[in-house]
């Protein structure tokens, strides 16, 4: 099904009934969502983006159509983009850039360029995750406060650029150094603002799959989804993925940030957690780190009519760095269950594509499921997990379609 | 020196303003509010988060900007944005 067409189809729609400006809305929209939000998102793109559902544009915030998850690696134009505060870098800014590393815990301090990263250490590749902590907080319930993303705020793609570990190593790494401190070039509008900075436990920061990007598909980051180059984490949710990362410095204390002590916290235990993060652990609260098993389901969308000679399931699934094991969908709400075909591995970060032929089926109303169990034997939950914020919503979603 | 400076933000600011199209519903306090929030982020922010938050809940989001986010915004000025916010934009409390 080719989504621009559908789109074009909206947009002209939405022309007709009088709007002032070209407002195109998405083509669906969870009916889960706030009824402010579903009338708020519109499509729009972004230079260098395709159409992408823009939910505020003051600080961006566009999340990605959902029928574009049906592969394991998202295109970069269909990338989603998330930024805190509304102070975002132009590439006329960025073009001076330079990368400060070094820090308290550090034994030098050094400067680097893009040439540098690019030239002086070793090139890794890595297909990621990189799913924002709010993913599907939208479709809380009850509501939580926060950016109402449906499912659309990840994506996967190929990373590749030097590992943080092989850059911390040439700075060199004293005893006593507890956490990596992560600064972007984007800030908020007034000084009172705490700028969005994030911190790393030495383990996830010394691991072999944290890098530092400069290239995402093959091509230089888009500007809107970190420019020249951005921290990747896999295995944990985007807010550590630290865009335009200007200064890396390694600290002997836990960072004492608006952005890791009050915001991105999970209730204690709550979600199973790989990595820990005791320097910012509290007695009630977890900093967000390991992002859940989950699935979606790309197509066919909610609200599709379908013909009796049935339809293919198409979605992905990921998770924290097991591997997707299994990943099952239900045609009856969940009430039974059929294993999915998956797709190339294209390692234990990416989504895993899956697919399920229906075969020919009796006309009716269907409701669709997935339903993925990664490979440490973990199986997205039944009813919600519900927290403050909206975190790790991974409860299978019911997509209703027609059959006639 | 403070309300200079913001004014001075509100004027850069407008032109991105009239671009958003973002329109409040009426009510007492939509100025203040339009001057407050509209700084530092789009007021579609308001909009997308309706309706479901209670008036407390409200409460608490502009307390979060000003403590958290450190929105320059004095008590009557927060108060004004709180009722604001919870006469048009509020679920109202489950009884």
């Amino acid at each position: 099904m080719n989504r621009r067409g559908l789109i074009a189809g909206a947009g002209a729609a939405a022309l007709a009934a009088g709007s002032a400006r070209a407002v195109e809305k998405p083509r669906w929209m969870s009916p889960l969502l706030p009824d402010g939000t579903r009338e708020e998102a519109v499509l729009e793109a972004l230079p260098g983006k395709q159409n992408l559902i823009r939910l505020t544009d003051r600080p961006p915030n566009y999340e990605t159509p959902i029928d574009v998850f049906r592969t394991s690696i998202t295109p970069n134009e269909d990338f989603f983009v998330r930024y805190h505060l509304a102070g975002v870098p132009t590439m006329t800014e960025l073009g001076d850039w330079s990368l400060k590393v070094g820090g308290e815990a550090g034994e030098r301090q050094l400067t680097l360029g893009l040439d540098d990263l690019h030239k002086n250490f070793e090139q890794v590749e890595v297909v990621a995750v990189c799913q924002c902590s709010g993913n599907r907080r939208g479709l809380s319930s009850p509501h939580v406060a926060g950016v109402q993303w449906a499912y659309g705020a990840m994506g996967s793609a190929t990373w590749s650029g030097p590992r943080l570990k092989d850059v911390l190593a040439k700075v060199g790494v004293k005893a006593g150094a507890v956490e990596v401190w992560l600064d972007g070039a984007d800030g908020p509008v007034l000084p009172t603002t705490p700028d969005f900075h994030k911190s790393l436990p030495m383990d996830k920061a010394m691991a072999d799959e944290t890098i530092i990007a400069t290239a995402m598909n093959g091509q230089q980051l888009p500007h809107l989804n970190g420019y020249p180059a951005r921290i990747v984490v896999p295995g944990w949710t985007a807010t550590y993925w630290m865009k335009h990362i200007v200064s890396i410095q390694l600290s002997t204390r836990p960072l004492d940030s608006f952005w890791m002590q009050k915001a991105y916290r999970v209730p204690a235990g709550m979600f199973p957690v790989d990595h820990p993060f005791p320097t910012q652990d509290n007695q009630t609260s977890w900093p967000i780190t390991d992002i859940v098993v989950n699935s979606v389901i790309a197509g066919p969308v909610e609200g599709t009519r379908l013909t009796t000679a049935g339809f293919t399931v198409q979605g992905v699934a990921w998770d924290r760095g097991h591997g997707i094991k299994l990943v099952e969908v239900s045609l009856d709400g969940g009430k039974t269950w059929q294993e999915a075909s998956l797709r190339k591995d294209l390692g234990r970060f990416a989504f895993r594509a899956f697919t399920l032929p229906t075969g020919r089926l009796p006309a009716g109303d269907y409701v669709i499921s997935s339903r993925a169990t990664n490979n440490a034997g973990e199986t997205q939950v039944d009813k919600l997990k519900f927290n403050p914020a909206g975190y790790h919503n991974n409860v299978p979603q019911q997509v209703a379609v027609t059959v006639a | 020196m403070f309300h200079f400076l913001l004014v001075a933000l509100l004027l850069c600011a407008t032109p991105a303003l009239a671009q958003e199209d973002v329109t409040l519903k009426p009510g007492p306090g939509l100025d203040t509010v339009v001057t407050s929030c509209a700084i530092c982020h789009t007021l579609n922010y308001i909009r997308m988060n309706s309706v479901f938050l209670t008036p407390d809940a409200w409460k608490a989001e502009v307390t979060k900007m000003r403590d958290g986010y450190g929105a320059p915004i004095d008590d009557d000025t927060a108060t004004t944005i709180v009722k604001y916010l919870a006469a048009t934009y509020a679920a109202q409390p489950k009884s």
